[in-house]
């Protein structure tokens, strides 16, 4: 029975989380805190700071988290299953029918005017995490020199997390 | 097979180093998809992300179940969406089990101030792939500058700007296609 709940509460985030990631926030909380109260409002703030450091969408993150702690490995793939079930349907028809109408008119428009938001929308992201993550000197130099080793196109970008993981160990030790 | 076989070891990657969210995975997945294995243009990419941003759930695997599905159908969506959230539901096993000793480590911290830096590095990067297929004319200006102000300053929900500006392209500038 827990499981089954656990899938449907899951299954709700993802069917209503638009527009990925922190945005997915608010929801994760009232679900998983406020209604169900499977975790607590600190736990709950755990399970952001580990999303940051571990990859992974942290929708997902949020789904093996409490999963884990409510029911064990179960739960944790039930609620895991359930945060991507309606993407995975969704998303496949869509694709379905992108692939085929991809030369129609209507297609061609509207990829025309939402390449351009997207381009802003992505910008946006970018303005909010540069003012939590640029906080000194030495922060910006490493932005800067990761910037250069992606702009280079000779580094791999999982080597490219590597080294700036590197580089915080350097610059932030003296 | 083996194809089937490459893009599950692809998303596998994508999904392990994919740290600080959807767009900060675009410079990953392009490395890996569009140059490496050559599976899609750098166009065909650009509009799956665009169409995966109109969908609920995390965009990393809508992203990903797309691109999936582009390259080898069903079995193709199925294999990507597993390769991008496996590692992430494996690596939350096992913090869960070890966090908090690794956590009040000094040199994890450093470790993840570092990462922290890249992260909108790798976002900002990700505009570029972006832009770079696009005209660089007034109107994707204006556009650009105008969605960026209506999130960042307006606070207005990413999905409704994506939604304006596709209907906006689809009532407006029907005469610039023909």
């Amino acid at each position: 029975m827990l499981l089954l709940k656990l899938y449907i509460a899951f299954f709700k985030i993802g069917a209503f989380g638009f527009g990925g990631g922190y945005a997915m926030l608010p929801l994760i909380e009232r679900e998983i805190v406020t209604t169900h109260q499977w975790i607590s409002y600190r736990e709950f703030i755990d399970i952001i700071g580990i999303s940051q450091m571990t990859p992974g969408p942290v929708a997902i993150n949020a789904a093996t988290f409490v999963g884990y702690k409510m029911a064990g490995i179960p739960g944790s793939i039930s609620a895991t299953l359930g945060v991507v079930t309606l993407s995975f349907v969704l998303v496949s028809i869509a694709s379905h029918y992108v692939i085929k109408f991809k030369e129609s008119k209507f297609m061609k428009l509207v990829l025309l005017g939402m390449k351009p938001a997207l381009a802003g929308l992505v910008i946006s992201a970018f303005l909010s995490l540069a003012r939590e993550s640029y906080i000194d000197a030495r922060s910006v130099i490493i932005g800067l020199m990761v910037m250069a080793m992606l702009f280079s196109k000779r580094i791999h970008p999982i080597l490219v997390i590597a080294v700036s993981g590197l580089l915080g160990v350097l610059f932030y030790s003296f | 097979m083996n194809k089937l076989y490459t893009m599950f070891l692809s998303f596998l990657k994508i999904g392990a180093f994919t740290f600080g969210g959807g767009y900060a995975m675009v410079p990953l997945i392009e490395a890996e998809v569009v140059e490496k294995r050559k599976w899609l243009t750098a166009e065909e990419f650009v509009d799956i992300l665009v169409i995966s941003q109109t969908f609920p759930g995390a965009i990393a695997v809508n992203t990903s179940i797309f691109i999936g599905y582009k390259i080898s159908g069903i079995v193709g969506a199925v294999l990507a969406l597993l390769g991008t959230i496996l590692p992430s539901f494996f690596i939350i096993l096992l913090v869960v089990s070890f966090f908090m000793q690794f956590r009040e480590n000094h040199y994890v911290d450093l470790v993840f101030k570092g990462i922290g830096a890249a992260v909108p590095a790798m976002v900002l990067a990700a505009v570029f792939s972006l832009t770079k297929s696009m005209k660089k004319s007034y109107l994707n200006i204006i556009i650009i500058s105008l969605s960026v102000a209506s999130i960042s300053l307006l606070h207005v929900h990413p999905v409704i700007v994506i939604l304006v500006s596709g209907m906006y392209g689809y009532f407006f500038l029907g005469r610039k296609v023909e």
